[in-house]
């Protein structure tokens, strides 16, 4: 369980969250949504303590953030953000191999390579597995990201924005692919989203920011109200329910 | 006897410069860039220039070598944590920043070192002088088996950290996430390569852009990500670079350009080209 409690974070001087106070549900996908600057992915960078918040107490079973061995963590927890630069020229088989690196810490056993195998071919790399990802388009070079953190295998996944860069079909390639990781392996994952109907179509739980608050956390139906949407967002959007679930009219 | 000291003095530099630019470009997230060019040699002479000038050239000479090659790695040490291990922190993502840092360094630091050789005694400027030019023909034999002994003990200490290199090398976040510390590693590396530097600069004096040549060239041979392959390719390129390089001047040029003065054009053309790229990029 993934538990922030009276958490804050500033950044010379200028307030990015305050009073954080937030349960994650185990097993599912929660998305994060809200406008720019509302502190969603500085959110996830201090669970995945990235960042170093200045107040409050973040925890993740029983693994105190800041407290506990970076090592342990890395075996519980993974998180993709948003800015991918590498310092180093990597092949794609090269990239999602790092995933298992805090399980082996640098002898790969055969699980291992089998498990790279695996999420190479899961994510439709293996035709460009040997490739650099310097030479991939942006939403190949997506995937091979989301391939690593899905070798690393850990029962948390945070990932900041992973729709960024992929088209129609690899967002619903993806997203139904989270989805099963949560449903058929009780994996816990915690997505920031932009569009909100991809957070209303997939997700299972909707966290709702704005200026470094939470401001509504449910389901999808509970949080995607047509006020929240106006309050949050400043702008009037229609909220109709299409099959159960949300959708906002743009 | 003189020649096969001298070829080892120039393995262990050509290990200490490779091994140095590598790490500094891993801890650096950034393959253009190295030691030397961020004034680290610089730093080197300039604490000699200090020792020279504070102590008198009188009581410095007569001091064992072995302690003054000591208290000056130590004083490396500290100093290079200093100045570079929050520079290294802010900069990761701004390779400008750091490279526009660190040739403000170095200019700083010869400018400090040539100051106080101008107004020192002339006799105690001979002493200084020796070691503030890159020299291959004359080399502090006196030194060798000691630096061979330090630089054994570090090479083995970074071969062991080579596959955490390779996760450093992945940049700040992605370190964080497959769970090292980055701070720690930087920290750690940083001590190594005021080291390496150390006993490279003891022994030959500054090489400016001799490590950059050696990793770039390495990373054309082998390209890949891993340390446990670059370590031993940068290596192997720097001993054929040097060992090579002094062969041809002495027999083909007799001696009649210096090695060093060769090695830093070379190599400040490959540094301006990798430059040019970047910024195009």
């Amino acid at each position: 369980m993934i538990r922030v409690q009276n958490t804050s974070y500033a950044v010379s001087g200028t307030t990015i969250l305050s009073d954080i106070n937030l349960e994650i549900t185990q097993g599912v996908v929660t998305a994060l949504v809200g406008p720019n600057g509302a502190g969603k992915s500085t959110l996830l960078s201090l669970i995945a303590r990235i960042n170093k918040a200045q107040s409050g107490q973040i925890t993740v079973d029983d693994l105190t953030i800041g407290d506990c061995d970076d090592r342990d963590l890395a075996l519980r927890l993974s998180i993709l953000t948003q800015d991918n630069t590498m310092g180093a020229r990597l092949t794609v088989r090269d990239l999602v191999s790092f995933g298992r690196y805090p399980h082996h810490r640098g002898r790969a056993t055969a699980d291992d390579l089998a498990t790279i195998e695996t999420a190479i071919d899961r994510f439709d790399l293996t035709e460009l597995a040997d490739r650099y990802l310097d030479d991939l388009s942006g939403g190949q070079k997506q995937r091979a990201f989301i391939a690593m953190t899905f070798a690393q295998n850990t029962d948390y996944i945070l990932l900041d924005e992973p729709l960024n860069n992929l088209d129609i079909a690899a967002s619903r390639h993806l997203m139904p692919l989270l989805h099963d990781l949560c449903a058929d392996q009780g994996k816990t994952i915690i997505v920031v989203l932009h569009d909100l109907n991809y957070a209303a179509r997939y997700a299972d739980q909707l966290v709702m920011m704005r200026d470094g608050q939470v401001v509504a956390q449910g389901t999808p139906k509970e949080v995607l109200t047509a006020q929240n949407v106006s309050d949050v967002f400043q702008t009037e959007a229609d909220v109709r329910i299409i099959d159960g679930r949300p959708m906002v009219i743009v | 006897m003189f020649r096969g000291s001298k070829l080892l003095s120039l393995i262990v530099v050509a290990l200490a410069v490779s091994t140095s630019t590598l790490l500094f470009q891993t801890v650096s997230g950034n393959q253009i860039i190295a030691p030397s060019i961020m004034g680290f040699d610089a730093l080197y002479v300039l604490l000699l220039t200090c020792a020279v000038y504070f102590l008198g050239g009188a009581t410095f000479s007569v001091l064992p070598e072995m302690t003054v090659f000591a208290v000056t790695m130590a004083v490396m040490i500290v100093a290079s944590l200093a100045l570079f291990s929050t520079l290294l922190g802010a900069a990761q993502n701004d390779v400008m920043r750091l490279i526009l840092t660190g040739v403000i360094f170095a200019t700083l630091f010869r400018s400090i070192t040539s100051f106080f050789q101008r107004i020192i005694d002339p006799n105690e400027y001979a002493v200084i002088a020796a070691n503030s030019y890159a020299r291959f023909n004359r080399i502090e034999t006196d030194l060798l088996w000691i630096a061979m002994a330090v630089l054994v003990a570090t090479v083995v200490v970074v071969w062991r950290m080579r596959h955490r290199l390779d996760v450093i090398s992945l940049g700040y976040a992605q370190a964080v996430n497959l769970g090292e510390d980055p701070r720690r590693a930087t920290f750690w590396i940083l001590c190594l390569i005021a080291i390496f530097v150390s006993v490279s600069t003891a022994l030959v004096g500054p090489v400016v852009f001799l490590g950059l040549i050696v990793v770039s060239v390495a990373r054309l041979v082998t390209p890949t990500p891993h340390h446990s392959v670059l370590l031993i390719s940068s290596a192997l390129v720097g001993a054929i670079t040097l060992v090579g390089g002094q062969l041809l001047m002495e027999r083909v040029f007799a001696l009649t350009t210096p090695l060093s003065v060769v090695i830093d054009f070379v190599g400040g053309c490959v540094f301006l080209i990798f430059l040019l790229k970047g910024i195009r990029r």
